[in-house]
């Protein structure tokens, strides 16, 4: 074992009536970041640059759910989070509240190397973006009009309610119905965004790091922060992996989902999978999420309970791979 | 389903553990205490945690649960002003201030945080709020507006601003830098330990709590630490680093927000416990000696069969406990049989 891995994702949580064209728009999107990452990899850039030019590239593409794209808050606007963790000497950073910055994982790579702090949200994330001359754009940049039509949506399903998880029904009786039963985060699934996105990778040196990156929930409100940009749930990397999650944000932060994969591997010597797998497994109970994993020996492995989640990995010896069931 | 789970892991271990009672835990904030203190200001912080510890041994002898345990300890170490939480906060850069909190139930693992609170009077009641109602974490604005709509307390910002943290802030910023090391500086004397105060620049409350039947919880809130950047957000909101809770133990942490984020102290002591086999004592030890570096870490943490640990790798940490068995304490800096 040995040599460069790194893994990418879009999301947990698919519409299965998801219509062909967009199922390949994301696979192709998923595909060209994969190589973006896998060019780096080749030219020995260190993990925590090529997680952190990868989430860039998912941000400014309108597919996915960060950057770009983000979903909506109740008010119509985007407010963005991030974070990035550097295995080597576990460095991290994190911002929350982000409405001008183009790239939010860049921010929080600023953070991270640029200021005292671990985690800067709102306003102060901001000011500190304008100290340091980020590239900024108006909040209308990152609005799409699908994302405003699914707000639509949001607002008359009327949900976004604290305990509302019906059990995930068989994919066999969903049936060609309109009104699918599916939910995820309290929306039916074909309104849900698929949410989050995030690269792990690790380099030749075995080095590993982690990004994730989102524009949150749907039609959430305002100062609301989900899992992403909290180091233990949708982020986490150190000697031993790196691991960046995606789904329903509670579920995930309860369960340390991030953080756990590596306890279990450091305290349990599980291997890579059997680590993702357990905490899927034994961490989620009735909620609904996926992760992406690289392990220090260049090892890759996912899992996820929901019913898909965009996916795509590569390998140093060649395995590569992008898919969404 | 958590009840179940406690059991298996117990019946995993090869015993019934036997339940030991009640236990309680609370914290003021670890840091670069130093022992040349002004004593009254020793005292009226021992006092305080003495009469937060009575509050806290005499709800769960009135078998108020865990939860609501914890949050009426840390509502009442927010109201003092002695201590980095509530009224008393440090201030910002700006010299406004901006609390986050956190409460963490052990047998749902319900969660609520908060974070830049500038009006609400108890951060630790709005973190209750925002865990039963919505949302896992509120911060900012958007938080202040959801304090608003539920009619939860407010007050002028300036009601949390004490002449100490102005003080304190106006240092930090001569010495011009953001106050998170922690080793004593080298011209201490005296004097400077009363113009300084000799106090920690940084600090927390915090409560954890069991009751007879193993029901865990934790809290914990803050003001952060002295001169940081609007808008910083530290460890305490932040579930599995400052705070957490599940069916074996409940832990709230204390000191340099950074270190313990990235060592996501509070979820590792109780994921030692579980997946080592460790006792509560042994795996806080582990977090706190071998995981954190020297001089950034407090905790404290009760385990479901009623154990209590208070390991701390700084100066001093405000602390106090008392268990069902009529163990008590009330400290500061490390007993003499650490």
């Amino acid at each position: 074992m040995g040599g460069w891995a790194i893994a990418v994702h879009g999301g947990a949580g698919v519409d299965p009536n998801l219509p062909l064209h967009r199922q390949e728009e994301a696979k192709q999107v998923l595909a060209r970041c994969l190589n973006l990452g896998i060019s780096a990899l080749r030219s020995s850039l260190p993990a925590v640059d090529v997680v952190e030019l990868v989430v860039r590239e998912l941000e400014s593409d309108p597919v996915f759910n960060s950057g770009r794209g983000s979903a909506l808050t109740e008010k119509g606007t985007v407010e963005m989070e991030a974070s990035i963790m550097d295995g080597k000497g576990r460095r991290c950073g994190a911002v929350s509240g982000v409405t001008t910055v183009k790239n939010p994982v860049s921010l929080a790579r600023l953070v991270m190397d640029k200021s005292p702090h671990s985690y800067l949200a709102f306003s102060g994330a901001e000011d500190f973006a304008r100290l340091h001359g980020v590239e900024v754009v108006d909040n209308d940049y990152f609005i799409t009009e699908d994302n405003r039509g699914m707000l639509k949506l949001a607002k008359e399903a009327n949900t976004i309610m604290f305990d509302y998880r019906i059990p995930t029904v068989l994919l066999d009786t969903c049936g060609a119905s309109v009104e699918n039963p599916l939910q995820m985060n309290g929306l039916p699934i074909s309104v849900y965004a698929p949410e989050t996105v995030g690269c792990v990778v690790v380099d030749g040196q075995g080095r590993c790091a982690a990004a994730t990156s989102t524009g949150g929930l749907m039609n959430k409100m305002c100062g609301r922060i989900g899992d992403s940009p909290l180091i233990g749930a949708g982020t986490y990397a150190c000697g031993l992996c790196g691991v960046s999650c995606t789904g329903e944000g509670e579920a995930i932060i309860r369960g340390t989902l991030a953080r756990d994969v590596a306890a279990v591997m450091e305290y349990k010597g599980l291997g890579l999978q059997a680590a993702v797998d357990f905490v899927v497994k034994e961490r989620l109970d009735e909620g609904q999420a996926g992760m992406i994993a690289v392990s220090q020996n260049g090892e890759v492995a996912c899992g996820f309970n929901t019913n898909g989640m965009f996916r795509g990995f590569a390998t140093e010896d060649g395995f590569i791979e992008v898919g969404i069931w | 389903m958590r009840l179940r789970r406690t059991r298996a892991l117990q019946r995993e271990r090869g015993r019934w553990w036997r339940r030991m009672g009640w236990a309680i835990a609370l914290q003021g904030g670890a840091g670069d205490i130093s022992p040349s203190l002004l004593p009254e200001r020793r005292l009226a912080k021992e006092a305080c945690l003495r009469h937060c510890l009575r509050l806290g041994v005499d709800a769960l002898k009135s078998k108020k649960s865990p939860l609501d345990v914890v949050e009426l300890v840390v509502r009442e170490l927010e109201n003092n002003p002695h201590f980095n939480a509530g009224r008393g906060s440090v201030l910002t850069s700006d010299g406004t201030v901006e609390m986050e909190s956190c409460i963490m139930d052990g047998n749902t693992m319900k969660c609520g945080a908060v974070s830049g609170l500038t009006t609400v009077v108890n951060a630790i009641s709005l973190a209750r709020l925002v865990m039963e109602r919505t949302h896992i974490y509120l911060a900012f604005d958007g938080a202040e507006a959801f304090a608003r709509e539920h009619g939860v307390e407010t007050l002028d910002a300036s009601h949390f601003i004490t002449p100490e943290n102005i003080e304190r802030l106006k240092q930090a910023k001569e010495a011009n830098r953001v106050q998170i090391d922690y080793t004593q500086p080298m011209q201490k004397n005296e004097k400077d330990a009363a113009t300084t105060d000799g106090d920690s620049r940084i600090g927390t409350v915090g409560c954890v709590a069991v009751d007879n039947d193993g029901n865990l919880a934790a809290a914990t809130s803050t003001g952060g630490f002295v001169n940081k950047m609007v808008g910083r957000i530290g460890d305490t909101p932040i579930v599995g680093a400052g705070t957490y809770a599940n069916s074996l133990c409940a832990v709230s942490a204390t000191g340099k927000g950074e270190a313990i984020i990235r060592g996501t102290v509070a979820r590792d002591v109780a994921a030692i416990m579980e997946f080592k086999g460790l006792s509560l004592e042994e795996a806080a030890a582990c977090v706190v000696k071998e995981r954190v570096p020297k001089g950034n870490v407090g905790l404290v943490a009760v385990s479901a069969t009623g154990e209590v640990t208070m390991p701390f790798n700084t100066t001093g940490m405000y602390r106090a406990c008392a268990t069902e068995d009529g163990y008590s304490e009330i400290a500061i800096w490390p007993s003499t049989k650490d």
